[in-house]
Formats: C-alpha cells, structure tokens, sequence
C-alpha cells in the first residue's frame, strides 16, 4: 500500500446513464484526516459519485485511489478500508438494532461473542441501548440514522462515506449526528461527507467541493469559496412576510440575485460594498416595505451556491428534478 | 424518508463525544470472514426474520396442507379408483410440488431486499461476493425442509406408509430440498432482472406453474397424447417426483438420482454466477 497523503484522489470520473452523464469528469483530492464536504443539489452527482468510490458502481472513465488503493482493480482492499453510510439508511428494517450490528460484525469477520459485546458497546455509546431489541422499522428517523452510522463503525474504517446523513432529520437529530462526526474527526477518520445542506459542510467540511450538472464547479475551504463571490451579505428580515416578493424585487434591481431564507420574512443577496447595500436599504425603505432588521456580514454558503449556479441550492417546489440519480439502482 | 410514527418514546440522547471516540478506538481489525462464515451469517438473517414474523411460515405450511387434503379427496377417487392408493402415488408428488413452489418466493425475497438501502451496504463489505445470495438460499433451505416435512407428517397422518420408512422419507426430502436450491438460483436471477417483487411472483409462477403440471406429479403420463407424454417423460420435475417415489418406497434408481442431482449442479453453474453478476452490479 502506497502512504499517500490522499484519502481520495479521483480524476475525471465518468458515470453516465444512458443519454445522461450522472457524472462527468469529477476530479477530488482530500486529504486524510480531514472532513470533505460534496456539496451540490439533488441530481448533481453526489451519490453516483459516492457508490463509484465505494466500489458499487464502475466507472465509465477516469480512475481513483481511496486509501491507497485502486477503485476497481483493487476493490476489495477498497472495501476493506472503507464503509458507507447510504442515502436510504443502510440498515436491515427487519431486524432489532442489537441484531443488525451483530450481524455486521460476523460479516467483518468478528467471533459472535465479539461481535455480541461490540453491538452492546455501540448501542451504549450512541444512546440506542433500551431500543436494543426493537426492530428498526419501529426506530424513529434520528434513532434510524444513528444506527446506521454506528453500523459503519462496527470495525473502526479509515475513511467513512456519508450520503446525506441528516436529510429529513428535525434539527435536534440532526445536530446529534453532526456530534457524531465531529467525535469521530477528532479521533482521526477520514470522512466523505455528500449533502445538500450547504450549512452542514459549513460547520463540519475543512474542504468543499461544490458539483453540479455532474462536474466540480468550484473548490476550497468555506472561507475561500465565501470570499470567491464577495466578501459579503445583505440580510434583511421584513416585517411583514407578505411583502418578500416586493422586497425580492427591489433588492435584485439595486444588488443581483436574492437567496429567499427559509423564513419567510428572510433574504439575503451577495453585497461587499457597505454604500450600495445602503443604497439598496433606502431603496427598500422608499418603496414601501417595513424592514424589522438587517445586516452587512458574510455570505453564506446559500449565497456562494447562487452566485455559482445562477440558482439557489435547495430544489425549488415545483421544478422537476433534472436527474433522479437513484433510477440505476 | 419520514421518520414512522412510533408508539415508544424516543430516549434522550445527548451523543457522548468520549463514548463515540471510546468506541472508534477500542477495535483492531479482524481477520476477513471466511466465505462459509459469511454465507452462514447471512442465512442466519433470514432465520432472524422468521423469527420475527412467524406467519410468514403460514405459506410454506398451509399451502400443502391443502395441496394434500384436495387431491386426496377431491382428485382421489376419481384419478386412481380410492383416496389411499391416490395417496400413495400424490404423495411424493405434492412434495416436490409445494417445495418447488416455495423456490419462487426465494426470488421475491432478493428482489424485495434491492429496494432496501442494506444492500448498499453489504455489497460494499470486503466479503466472498456471493455470500448475502448463497446465505438467503441457506436460509431458505430450511423453509423448504419446514414445507416437506410438514407434508410428509401428514401424509403419514393420512396413513400414508413409505415403504423405505423413516430413512426413505428422510432420503426423498433430502433430494428435492438439493434440486429445489439448484432452481431457486433461476428464480433469484429472475429476482435480479424484473423490477418488482410482483413481477418475479408471477413470472416465477408462470414458469414453475406448467412446468410441474406437465409432469407426472398428478397422473401417470401413459394416459396422456404421445407428444405430451414425451415431454412429461423428459422433464426433470417428472423425474425428481419419480426419484422420490423410488427413495420412499426403497426402489429408487440411480440414474434418476443421478439426472436430478446434474440437474440441479447445472442449474447452480449456471445461475448461480449469474446471479452473482447482476447482483454485483444491481
């Protein structure tokens, strides 16, 4: 095995689909050790991404190392180095907690009674000890997803694929997972992380890369791709929610594209000069809508996703997903 | 995915940052299963699930039942004169049937587990690639052992009498559970290749369905139309039913034995990779 200092060094993989290139010539590098955030929306890429460094799937072209190790003609050193966190939860519904994580340790080639204590131990450490002995289907959404990481780590990988690892969480699930990985950063994994939550790579990623359309649009740190579009933000918050489109409207005229936040009093527009953004809020102000309150501050990664793709992140109701990348499975 | 209403509380968790880490560091990493230890892990899954919802054993133990109970009685006296000389022929027959018509099910069980996000998981363990297929037709073995056994209990009850006794009862089960687990491999490729369990139920039943009527399970072939008789005489159904017959009455011959169990070795060279393929890439 090469000691490389790259978990992960892809270049130019290819997947398609029939006519449509799932993936189209993505090249990564991350280092180990670190979290790397895939960050991207729905059908950019990221899970046909994943399944081809998991070994799931072959690629169509290009080629890649994970740990050392080539991605196809060495795949089962690839497997024995890494697990996967699927977007589905990666769990048997059928089974009780205790016996999906005793199964995954017989199959990693652990003595049933290692195998027993080691189940009793990761039920212990992520709080899923009294739901031990009921079958999954009965977990709720967070216990669920907890489960399934703990499975992953039946036998401690070097590197930890996760796909989506909070969709559909509430966010008191959700931070416990992002607990998890942050436990597990800090005792030296590598972790591929794919989400469509551009705050989640913002408080777990060291590295992103942004993907859409199947390729890598943009790459860097949070702080580099922030400071790639401008060094801020416009956030307004309105008093009457009624009065976003009208507010929309005015803050593009004056500023350029405007992300609407999920509250529905809420939008921000990239901005890094203070007068225009003055302008902007006199503008407002004239025009007949009441502001509760606003501020001059860094993008958010929301605003690099817009700034990037013409388009906000987050799938907007009503515009139909341009790949639906789990058809091949 | 919506998290299902649950009727337990979900405990409290705060994730405890020094129990996660404990947990990450505290294992080296084992020796990689063995083949055989990974085939039988995954059969033992298909005994947990049984476990877990018994009825699904209703199917492999109701159906015969009533295969038995309605050709005794129903076909009995019409077919072969009385009900206790039909018995002694249907017997053996109904057992090949009913086991044979379980292998369907192991073909619905793989497509069923492909829309399940585990497989994701499985297929990316460093373990002998067809273990989770070999390890669920294990499992399945013992479905088809519960469906023989329980005919066979019954037909006793009935006043059935095997000639060869115990050891040729035993004998006759043993050979159709081996031919039934060369076929299943047909019907897990098919698991493989259709889009829904739905689809494999009736393809599956559409091919074994004919396949075991136009053989001698129900009625002795002289009384058919020459050209189906040739084909009943050809099919291996016909012949696993009359290896059967023979291994329960003590007459069994060894070139029927014999043409059964190549059948079933080829079923299985064939299949078997096959299906170890397309699950691969599923």
């Amino acid at each position: 095995m090469t000691h490389s200092p790259l978990a992960i060094e892809a270049t130019g993989l290819v997947k398609s689909y029939g006519e449509t290139r799932a993936v189209d010539g993505v090249d990564l590098a991350v280092r180990r050790g670190s979290v790397y955030g895939v960050l991207g929306p729905n059908g950019a890429g990221k899970t046909t991404t994943i399944r081809m460094l998991a070994t799931l799937i072959r690629p169509d072209a290009g080629s890649a190392r994970v740990m050392g190790h080539d991605i196809v003609d060495e795949a089962d050193a690839v497997r024995a180095a890494v697990s996967l966190t699927g977007q589905l939860a990666s769990v048997d519904e059928d089974l009780t907690g205790r016996e999906n994580l005793t199964l995954l340790g017989r199959l990693l080639g652990l003595k049933r009674p290692a195998a027993k204590a080691r189940a009793a131990e990761l039920l212990d450490a992520f709080g899923l000890a009294e739901a031990a002995g009921r079958l999954v289907k009965h977990y709720s959404g967070g216990m669920r997803r907890r489960l399934d990481i703990a499975a992953s780590i039946v036998v401690t990988p070097e590197l930890m694929f996760l796909d989506e690892p909070t969709t559909g969480l509430d966010p008191r699930s959700r931070n416990q997972v992002w607990e998890i990985i942050r436990a597990m950063v800090a005792e030296g994994t590598t972790i591929l992380l794919c989400t469509q939550y551009l705050e989640e790579a913002d408080q777990l990623a060291d590295g992103i890369a942004v993907i859409d359309h199947g390729r890598v649009i943009a790459e860097g740190t949070p702080g580099q791709l922030k400071a790639s579009v401008g060094s801020g933000a416009l956030h307004v918050r309105l008093l009457h929610p009624d009065q976003r489109p009208e507010a929309e409207q005015v803050l593009g005229r004056e500023l350029g594209a405007v992300v609407l936040e999920p509250d529905p009093a809420a939008l921000s527009v990239v901005c890094s000069d203070a007068d225009r953004g003055a302008v902007a809020i006199a503008e407002l102000a004239r025009s007949g809508v009441r502001i509760a309150d606003f501020s001059l501050g860094q993008s958010s990664l929301d605003e690099v996703f817009l700034a990037l793709t013409g388009r906000p992140a987050e799938a907007v109701p009503g515009e139909p997903d341009r790949i639906e990348e789990e058809h091949a499975s | 995915m919506s998290a299902k209403p649950t009727t337990h509380a979900e405990p409290a968790f705060a994730a405890d940052e020094a129990a996660v880490r404990q947990a990450l560091s505290s294992t080296p990493r084992p020796p990689k299963a063995s083949a055989l230890s990974a085939a039988l892990t995954f059969g033992w899954r298909g005994m947990l699930k049984v476990k877990h919802v018994p009825e699904q054993l209703l199917d492999v133990t109701i159906t015969p039942v009533m295969f038995v109970l309605m050709f005794t009685y129903l076909f009995g006296g019409a077919v072969a004169g009385s009900t206790g000389e039909y018995l002694d022929y249907i017997l053996p027959g109904i057992l090949v049937m009913s086991v044979l018509f379980t292998t369907v099910y192991s073909g619905v069980a793989v497509n069923t587990d492909l829309t399940k996000g585990v497989v994701d998981r499985f297929r990316s363990l460093p373990i002998w690639r067809p273990a989770p297929l070999v390890g669920s037709l294990l499992g399945d073995s013992v479905r088809y052992v519960v469906a023989g056994t329980v005919i066979i209990v019954l037909g006793v009850i009935l006043g059935y009498r095997p000639g060869a006794g115990v050891v040729g009862a035993v004998a006759a089960l043993a050979l159709v559970v081996v031919f039934a687990f060369g076929l299943s491999w047909v019907f897990t490729t098919l698991g493989l290749l259709l889009r829904s369990p739905n689809a494999v139920m009736n393809a599956g039943f559409m091919g074994i369905f004919p396949l075991t009527f136009l053989s001698n399970v129900f009625v002795d072939p002289a009384t058919l139309p020459a050209a189906l008789e040739a084909f009943v005489h050809v099919n291996p159904i016909s012949i696993l039913a009359t290896a059967s017959r023979g291994l329960m009455e003590g007459t069994a011959e060894a070139a029927d034995i014999a043409i059964v169990l190549a059948v079933a070795a080829a079923l299985t060279i064939v299949f078997a990779p096959l299906t170890t393929r397309l699950y691969r890439k599923a």
